[in-house]
């Protein structure tokens, strides 16, 4: 589903990506982590071209995210996408949120887009709010209207970057429910985040990047039983301490 | 002890000088706020583009009307465009087209700034969406970049309206024309530009009364 091929990126002279090779299948959960300014949040924003990068490739469902010739707008419409900080369009109501981009990408009638997001804001609980503005939900509510948001344009996988590291603590359950929800339904998800928990329950592999490389590539009983590398091993030690 | 006389200033006098000019003036300000803001915001979306070949033009316009004088401006375009166009402009449309090219170099610089206001990720969001750039700008930046800049291109527009008097330079008829006219026919110059000054700041000053309480009403929203 996603293959990411020695991909590569600098900043001018600050190089944050080096030679980053891994691949997701379809149906399966990867978790990306890493200490902050390892790269992890550059690498998802590659995926849907977000990010530019010099070296290297991706192919999304066999199409080339690196070919100047591919269109993005159309890849991107159905890879879903849920940011660290929500960015739901605090000058829309909720229903407008969830609906506008299924009328004006995907060509769907207005009636069609506002049932099927109002169907995904009954999934995540919060049908009672779709009149309402972005501000005045909580953060781990606007965070359940952006997956909803996501999913409403029938993505063939998401990519989840940071979705919980904004929230208050008594939040980011509610988040992670949900989160969990989609993994176990077999959606093909890309996430990076600091949630252990959710990578043990849910996950199939976890990447561990440190300084812009892929350190460790490896299934999650590996990864959480005898991870190879030693800055895994203290990244591990140090989050899993308390 | 000056001797006011303000008996001259019958309703026929003011139907007959001033409400023609009054209605230019207010025309004036309309159009040049809804073309320069137009006019601007392309301007400022060109500056924002990061292609050279569209941010310098952008710059170039920008920087040369913001460092002209105003009153020169209206005087040199009412003079060259006739030399160029091979025929005489007049001077309403002629101050009407010169204040939507003048102010959109202002509008400009505020619409930039508001643009700039608008966090990345809610670029990021759109694009993430599968929008393009025109639906991203058009859906998601410039709605609310046109919303948080709301008072500030309201006090330019007070400002324009205060500026639509320098006319006088080329001899449109506006408001302060008018005054100016029946000032001289009725030979009491004094009165009519007190009035004429009254006016303007009833005008000007309610209008920033509202842009305040715009203000608090934004800031209470967000």
């Amino acid at each position: 589903m996603i293959e990411i091929k020695n991909i590569s990126k600098w900043y001018g002279a600050f190089r944050v990506l080096t030679d980053c090779t891994t691949q997701v299948e379809k149906g399966e959960v990867i978790v990306v982590c890493g200490p902050s300014g390892s790269g992890k949040s550059t690498l998802i924003k590659c995926v849907n071209g977000l990010e530019a990068f010099q070296q290297g490739d991706i192919f999304v469902n066999g199409t080339s995210v690196g070919d100047p010739k591919t269109n993005l707008p159309k890849l991107r419409s159905h890879v879903g996408m849920v940011f660290q900080h929500f960015e739901l369009f605090p000058h829309m109501t909720i229903t407008e949120n969830l609906s506008i981009a299924q009328v004006k990408v995907l060509g769907r009638s207005r009636d069609e887009a506002n049932e099927r997001g109002m169907k995904l804001l009954d999934r995540v609980g919060l049908k009672q709010h779709a009149h309402k503005h972005p501000g005045q939900l909580s953060g781990g509510q606007q965070q359940r209207v952006a997956i909803a948001r996501a999913l409403s344009m029938d993505p063939i996988c998401m990519l989840f970057d940071e979705p919980t590291s904004a929230l208050d603590p008594e939040m980011v359950n509610e988040v992670l429910d949900v989160m969990v929800q989609l993994a176990q339904e077999g959606m093909t998800m890309m996430v990076v985040t600091h949630e252990m928990g959710f990578a043990r329950k849910v996950s199939n592999r976890v990447i561990f990047m440190d300084q812009g490389s892929i350190v460790e590539d490896a299934t999650k009983e590996d990864f959480f039983g005898k991870p190879r590398s030693e800055r895994a091993q203290q990244f591990l030690s140090k989050i899993l301490s308390h | 002890m000056l001797a006011l006389d303000f008996a001259f200033f019958t309703p026929d006098v003011i139907s007959g000088y001033i409400v023609k000019g009054f209605i230019f003036s207010l025309q004036l300000t309309l159009v040049a706020m809804i073309g320069g803001i137009v006019l601007g915001t392309l301007l400022a979306l060109m500056r924002l583009s990061g292609k050279t070949w569209l941010v310098m033009p952008a710059a170039a316009y920008v920087n040369t009307m913001r460092s002209v004088p105003l009153v020169m401006v209206i005087l040199w375009f009412f003079l060259l465009i006739p030399l160029v166009i091979g025929r005489p402009l007049g001077a309403e449309t002629s101050a009407l087209i010169t204040f939507t090219l003048f102010e959109a170099a202002y509008y400009s610089e505020i619409m930039r700034a508001g643009i700039q206001s608008v966090s990345r990720g809610q670029v990021a969001a759109g694009y993430a969406l599968g929008m393009t750039y025109r639906q991203t700008m058009g859906l998601i930046v410039l709605p609310q970049a046109f919303r948080n800049m709301l008072p500030v291109l309201l006090t330019q527009t007070i400002i324009l309206f205060q500026d639509t008097s320098l006319v006088y330079a080329i001899g449109a008829y506006d408001l302060l024309k008018g005054f100016e006219i029946a000032g001289k026919n009725f030979n009491r110059p004094v009165e009519t530009y007190l009035v004429a000054a009254v006016l303007y700041f009833i005008i000007s000053f309610s209008l920033s009364m509202l842009v305040r309480k715009l203000q608090q009403r934004i800031a209470i929203v967000r």
